[in-house]
């Protein structure tokens, strides 16, 4: 009969084959494995079952460490570090401490409502619809940069969508699950996010990929200052516009493109709750809430100058002066004060809208405007008009055309520019932000 | 097969008796706690993220399991579940190819070697571990065309890093095998 337990007859033939089934196996086994990763790399399609079960095996218990955790960790902490506090004073300080541990449980808990309510915060503040989220595993590869949150598709959470927090960008959601979401994050390695300096708005691709986060695309005429902030430019159809990225530490001019390292605002690895964009809106990038702005206030003194010429229509004596005018008045319609710097080139192609007073801020006019061009951006899934945003807060809106005029003396008295707003940089790429200044 | 190494098996034989006893259902809650250690883990200890339990348990399997059919199947079956967690961007069989792979070598390795002495058992973990990154590195750039980076200095240290942590894992299972046994 056969040795080794095995079913085959005891023959030189098959002793050999004995012999090498392990090898076989190996042989067999590897090759599915094979033809399943081409199947699933040809197709591109997830083998979505496998995910499922076992996402939906390992997310309940790791969620419920995490809320153990998340909820006692500080808690026990605290307790251990007064162990020997307690045990020196057992009997003189046994209430105290009682007392003192609780007081660390409602500091706990107090911090905790701090934190979600400065989530709450930002979700009143911004005009994308969101919906908070708390990180309850990392993924299991570990040069791949991926966590799961406890919201799923039951939360309305779809593939694609952007994960931020109130500092700056998170990642996007690969992968959705009935309770739980994967979340690729931005220091991935093939994950890119397009950004937009504050100051230039010049355009490049963010990439972590190699440890540190690079913005590329720059060329190396553009004028990137250490310390000036990027913000998402919304060009690649995930994050909405206007979401802070991170602050330049370093710009050298490099091998055909410009060398620019980024400090992210947000540590993506790191964080513990992040908001879900359900309804990217797009914002402008705002102008008013960058430190080195007073750096740039020397430069106000040319928008005074052209305020004071270009009310002067009565001085008007050569075709020069009349070109003068135009182009000033083109200047300012277009936000441009010439002669200074990171100020936006103005379409001269465009003809001066004809209006006699000056416009005082705010006019409806301008409203109409922005949300016309808002309603115009097809991407992200923005939603047609300002009410159609159910957290866009009535307030925003109303403010909407109070910063529509250029306040160049001063940037940094300038409100933050609400959700919907044209962009100020009249010649950007059409396809995502069309030019504020539309002609009647 | 020579008389010496029939010798070493017979003398195996009850070291054995740890993995015939080891229900399925063992080696799967093994696989459920060494898949969430480095699911949840690296929440807590952000450097644990280099931590490969998973791989640690392969292997002890593997060097524990003269017989390379079982320690490759059970790569396989940690491997696929680990693939399961990974970024949606990351197709399945990633890490079960990987840990196919390291399961059959570690079966056979032990086939050959006295692999109770502990010094032995670390040397081939942390032999593994590189062989393990290295090749998961390869596949990626080969197969997915994804151009990740590989930092040798920085993959040795975390073999090393992993040795030290196989250390008191490995003694831990070989005490669960012995209170086993008796």
């Amino acid at each position: 009969m056969a040795q080794h337990g095995s079913a085959l007859p005891d023959h030189p033939i098959f002793n050999r084959a004995r012999s090498y089934r392990s090898l076989v196996v190996l042989v067999v086994v590897i090759m599915a494995q094979v033809i399943y990763l081409a199947y699933q790399v040809k197709t591109g399609r997830d083998e979505r079952l496998i995910r499922v079960w076992a996402v939906s095996t390992v997310t309940p218990m790791a969620g419920a460490v995490e809320a153990t955790r998340h909820n006692t960790i500080g808690f026990l902490h605290d307790y251990f570090l007064l162990l020997d506090v307690r045990e020196q004073n057992r009997n003189l300080k046994r209430d105290n401490d009682q007392l003192r541990m609780e007081n660390v449980f409602y500091r706990n808990q107090l911090a905790t409502a701090e934190h979600a309510r400065a989530l709450t915060m930002f979700q009143a503040k911004t005009p994308s619809r969101t919906v908070a989220a708390r990180v309850i595993g990392d993924s299991t590869v570990s040069t791949a940069k991926a966590v799961f949150i406890d919201r799923g598709s039951t939360s309305n959470i779809e593939k694609g969508m952007a994960v931020v927090t109130p500092d700056g960008v998170v990642g996007k959601v690969a992968a959705v699950y009935p309770l739980v979401s994967q979340v690729l994050l931005v220091t991935d390695s093939t994950f890119k996010v397009g950004v937009e300096s504050q100051k230039g708005h010049i355009h490049g691709t963010l990439n972590c990929g190699s440890g540190r986060c690079v913005v590329e695309q720059i060329q190396n005429e553009e004028d990137v200052a250490t310390g000036e902030w990027f913000f998402t430019s919304g060009e690649d159809r995930i994050f909405p516009r206007g979401f802070p990225v991170g602050t330049v530490i370093s710009s050298q001019p490099g091998n055909g493109m410009k060398d620019v390292h980024l400090n992210l605002a947000a540590a993506p690895g790191e964080a513990e709750e992040v908001l879900v964009v359900l309804d990217g809106v797009h914002q402008p990038i705002p102008t008013g809430v960058v430190p080195e702005e007073k750096i740039a206030k020397p430069l106000a003194p040319p928008p005074a100058d052209n305020q004071t010429s270009g009310a002067q229509p009565g001085t008007i004596q050569t075709e020069a002066d009349k070109l003068l005018q135009k182009y000033q008045q083109l200047g300012k319609e277009q936000d441009h004060a010439y002669g200074a710097l990171y100020s936006n080139m103005p379409n001269f192609a465009t003809k001066p809208v004809p209006k006699p007073p000056v416009a005082p801020p705010g006019s409806g006019v301008a409203q109409g405007v922005t949300n016309k061009t808002l309603g115009s951006t097809p991407i992200l899934g923005a939603p047609t008009n300002s009410t159609a945003v159910s957290h866009a807060p009535p307030a925003n809106a109303a403010k909407a055309p109070t910063v529509k005029p250029p306040v160049l003396h001063n940037p940094v008295s300038k409100p933050v520019l609400p959700l919907g707003s044209p962009h100020p940089k009249p010649n950007a790429n059409g396809a995502t932000t069309p030019p504020p200044t539309q002609p009647q | 097969m020579n008389e010496s190494s029939d010798h070493l098996l017979r003398s195996r034989r009850s070291s054995e008796s740890l993995f015939s006893r080891f229900q399925v259902a063992g080696l799967v809650v093994l696989t459920l706690i060494a898949v969430i250690s480095k699911f949840y883990l690296p929440r807590l200890i952000p450097s644990a993220v280099w931590l490969e339990v998973p791989l640690l348990l392969t292997i002890y399997f593997g060097l524990m399991r003269p017989d390379p059919v079982p320690a490759l199947l059970f790569g396989t079956f940690v491997g696929i579940a680990e693939d399961s967690l990974s970024p949606a961007n990351l197709p399945i069989g990633m890490y079960g190819i990987t840990k196919t792979l390291v399961g059959y070598f570690a079966a056979s390795v032990s086939q050959r070697f006295n692999v109770g002495n502990s010094l032995i058992r670390l040397i081939l973990c942390f032999f593994f571990y590189c062989f393990h990154e290295f090749f998961y590195w390869v596949m990626r750039r080969a197969l997915l065309q994804q151009l990740v980076e590989f930092d040798t200095q920085k993959e040795l240290l975390h073999g090393l890093f992993n040795v030290a942590v196989a250390l008191p894992l490995y003694l831990i299972l070989d005490r669960m095998k012995l209170s086993d046994q008796s």
